[in-house]
């Protein structure tokens, strides 16, 4: 068949760099092709070429066989092709119904056409199995609704080639099934989908063929069938991985995190826990649970009542900066919007958190850069230069910067909020390898994740959160996922939606 | 995209020096040289304390609309502040001459006055701007419209005047200096130096730049996010004071329509040095150097007679555009 979309040989360069190397991608009508790499592999490089967002520097683009060239990304969507990005490109205060139509709205006459534009919106959403009200507004939506939106939104513009830059992301398992299901149904009506993903379970599940790209070159290309994952991500890292998690270390005795009676109105209510040094305690728990604001209640984030004692000595409530002087730090899961300044540079991301260290008056310029020499070596931050800005590093390297950062506060507690969301296989391994390190070190870490087996793989205890309150405590072989997953669903209500 | 080698420990690193940051300079270098080509009295010494001396209360007021600004914020009752600031601090130093006589007593005491007024107007401000949360362009837009009405109110509609005596003993305030160098000049190169210094060097430049970058990244990186946004403001209005301290000698009055534009004036200046208008990033140099700039337009203007001074503003209107638009191209190709 031929392919409707191809890239043969395309390369493309940012000044004198060339980041893609003779790329060769196809796509055919009724297949989900997906396209797997490390981040800087040139896996978004690749998916901006076909969308038209960007221009190859060399090579040929194929549309149904034929050379094409898009001036641009609304070229492309002329040809149907449509990308939906990571970052979704919603406008949050219009209704689901006014994004499907921007820019090509219905009239009749010089007005709108309300009722055309509902209805045909309602049909889009259900054909996704979908049924929000097309009236409600994207910024009261859901995430995997707003997905939803998008997707709805590329079906109204006719897409041929969806381009999906890791949808699932930000879903749950549940969300991702829906969502993998409406891909299998877009498959079925004949459009061809570039998938990527760093979740190569799905990839398993989803895909038809499979192509590696590493450090921006073609690897291979092949039919997903009988492509395990660990082959995938040899393919992805070139070289033979060992086992994907350390050895746990072994937690020592004394107490050194003590949270009784932590309530975060509307959000969590009465958590309880303990943390000994050197641990590696885990929280799991569906997206909703009130981890993230347990954990903000704690180091002071977020309104919260009860108590927070380390070592023995309550800490003061409501005040970020008294948890870190007590050698309490809290990463946060979202690095883009809370954890680094995407515009300012690599060294006043990296010292913001501890900037009194680097002089109370004045700063010491010579001491920052020594420090973001340590760091770049310490923790393998990969930089064009040291003048560049945090935003133009890749996920991975932001947040080993992010790492870089809360360490140089020189915590005795770090807690870690999804830890390796929207990272490539190669730097988990080495998150992974860190956290364990810091704990052989006697400081005590929190993981808290969604990714059930780096939850299990990481901690010696796990606490399982569920609607707003801790609804259990898992130790050593205990801590499986079909465990975990009945705690967080509370017992008994296995078809509970999450809270 | 981050295909890149990791860069070895002991790089040096690299200094950029970006033409687009150096455009304000090469605009003040450019009038300066048309000024002394048009009039051979522009460089005069005469000319060049007018003109700085002039420059120092938009000046001094800007290096504080700098910090504001680079925090995310932005304060328009500034023109107001400083006619009721004026106002208090006339009627406190006439109220005061009977207990303190005409002396060095009431003046400094009227300083005080003019810092705490400012202290207190700033503090309102960033009150209500960081505690009570409400928009910072909605505050000021209120407080200025209260300033400049309490001001008229104070003066019932007319003029309120420094005693005579107390006038002339204030007057040198803004007429003298040390060497040959006014004392406006030399507070506004002081506080201009401070600035520049405080915005580069200190914390607290460094949480303004990143509280106006981005908010919540600051809140989670233990900035006091709060403090520091009222902090802008507070010093913003005790620098309204100071440059009142500098201005009333210069009349010995205020009115309803004392530093009317003025907050238009010193945002003018701190853009078209270079700062980010939504906050992020601030420069005290270059709002010096656009205070300079936007004064020595006027100055060629009145000196030289091919253009109406009356079109003054219609020309630092067309620099402000330019200026971010020259100032916008700095964007690379990744």
């Amino acid at each position: 068949m031929t392919p409707i979309l191809e890239a043969r040989g395309v390369t493309r360069s940012f000044g004198p760099i060339e980041v893609l190397h003779g790329v060769d991608f196809s796509l055919v009508p009724g297949e989900v092709h997906a396209l797997i790499g490390e981040n800087g592999a040139g896996k978004s490089t690749t998916m901006k070429i076909l969308g038209g967002y960007l221009a190859p520097t060399s090579g040929e683009l194929l549309l149904d066989g034929e050379p094409v060239r898009f001036a641009d990304q609304r070229a492309a969507e002329a040809a149907g092709i449509l990308m939906i990005h990571q970052e979704f490109n919603l406008a949050m205060q219009l209704t689901a119904e006014e994004n499907l139509f921007l820019g090509r709205e219905r009239r009749r006459g010089l007005f709108l056409d309300h009722k055309a534009m509902r209805d045909e919106a309602r049909d889009l959403l259900a054909r996704l199995d979908c049924h929000v009200d097309p009236r409600t507004r994207i910024r009261d939506m859901s995430v995997p609704n707003r997905q939803m939106v998008e997707i709805a939104r590329a079906l109204g513009r006719n897409a041929r080639v969806l381009i999906m830059d890791e949808p699932t992301a930000v879903l749950t398992g549940r969300e991702t099934d829906v969502l993998l299901g409406q891909i299998e149904r877009l498959k079925a009506q004949g459009t061809a989908i570039l998938y990527t993903s760093h979740k190569l379970d799905e990839i398993g599940r989803i895909a038809d063929r499979v192509t590696v790209l590493r450090d921006g070159a073609h690897v291979t290309t092949r039919p997903a069938a009988g492509f395990t994952e660990h082959a995938m991500a040899e393919a992805m890292v070139g070289r033979e991985l060992s086992d994907l998690f350390p050895a746990k270390p072994a937690a020592g005795d004394d107490v050194v995190l003590e949270v009784k009676g932590l309530t975060v109105p509307g959000k969590v209510r009465d958590a309880s826990f303990t943390l000994r040094r050197g641990e590696v305690l885990g929280f799991a728990g569906l997206v909703g649970a009130g981890r993230t604001e347990l954990m903000e209640g704690i180091v002071g984030l977020r309104p919260a009542t009860g108590e927070v004692r380390v070592n023995g000595k309550p800490i003061k409530a409501g005040s970020v900066l008294a948890a870190r002087e007590a050698g309490l730090v809290y990463l946060t899961e979202d690095r883009k919007e809370k954890g680094l300044l995407l515009g300012k540079s690599l060294t006043e991301n990296l010292t913001l958190l501890a900037l009194d260290r680097f002089g109370r008056l004045s700063i010491d310029k010579r001491s920052e850069d020594a420090a973001l020499t340590r760091a770049i070596s310490d923790f393998d931050i990969r930089v064009k230069d040291r003048v560049m800005k945090a935003g133009s590093l890749s996920g991975g390297n932001q947040q080993k910067l992010l790492l870089a950062k809360t360490m140089l506060a020189e915590p005795q507690i770090v807690i870690i909020d999804e830890p390796t969301r929207g990272i490539d296989i190669g730097t988990k391994q080495q998150i992974y390898d860190f956290i364990a390190a810091l704990a052989a070190e006697g400081k005590s870490v929190i993981v808290v994740s969604s990714e059930l087996p780096e939850v299990i793989g990481l901690a010696s205890r796990v606490v399982v959160m569920g609607r707003g309150h801790i609804a259990g405590e898992l130790t050593g072989d205990q801590i499986t996922e079909d465990a975990i997953l009945r705690r967080a669903m509370g017992v008994g209500e296995l078809t509970g939606a999450s809270a | 995209m981050s295909d890149s080698t990791a860069i070895e420990g002991r790089t040096k690193p690299r200094r950029r020096i970006p033409l687009h940051a150096l455009g304000p300079v090469l605009a003040l270098v450019a009038l300066i040289i048309l000024g002394a080509s048009l009039n051979s009295n522009f460089l005069s010494y005469g000319n060049v304390t007018n003109v700085l001396a002039r420059s120092a209360f938009i000046g001094i007021i800007a290096v504080g609309m700098t910090f504001v600004i680079t925090a995310g914020g932005i304060d328009l009752s500034v023109g107001s502040m400083a006619a009721f600031v004026a106002g208090v601090m006339i009627l406190a130093m006439n109220a005061m001459i009977p207990t303190l006589g005409v002396g060095v007593p009431l003046v400094l005491a009227g300083m005080v006055v003019a810092l705490l007024a400012g202290f207190g107007a700033g503090l309102i401000n960033g009150f209500l701007i960081s505690k009570v949360g409400i928009e910072a362009f909605i505050v000021t837009l209120g407080s200025m419209g209260i300033y400049r009405s309490l001001t008229t109110w104070l003066a019932d509609g007319g003029t309120l005047s420094l005693n005579f005596e107390a006038r002339s003993f204030y007057r040198p305030v803004y007429y003298d200096g040390i060497l040959g160098v006014a004392w406006p000049i030399i507070v506004f190169a002081v506080v201009a130096i401070l600035g520049e210094l405080a915005m580069r060097k200190t914390p607290f430049g460094r949480h303004c730049a990143a509280l106006g970058a981005n908010e919540q990244v600051a809140k989670y990186s233990a900035v006091n996010v709060d403090r520091v946004r009222m902090a802008t403001y507070v010093l913003l209005g005790m620098l309204v004071g100071l440059a009142t301290i500098m201005y009333v000698p210069r009349l010995g009055s205020a009115s309803g329509s004392t530093g009317v534009l003025w907050e238009l004036e010193a945002i003018a200046a701190v853009i078209i040095g270079g700062t980010v208008l939504k906050g992020g990033y601030g420069r005290v140099w270059g709002t010096v150097v656009g205070v300079l700039i936007l004064s020595l337009i006027d100055n060629i203007l009145n000196l030289a007679s091919i253009v109406s001074p009356y079109l003054n503003g219609a020309i630092q209107g067309v620099i402000v555009i330019l200026a971010v638009v020259l100032q916008r191209e700095s964007k690379p190709a990744d």
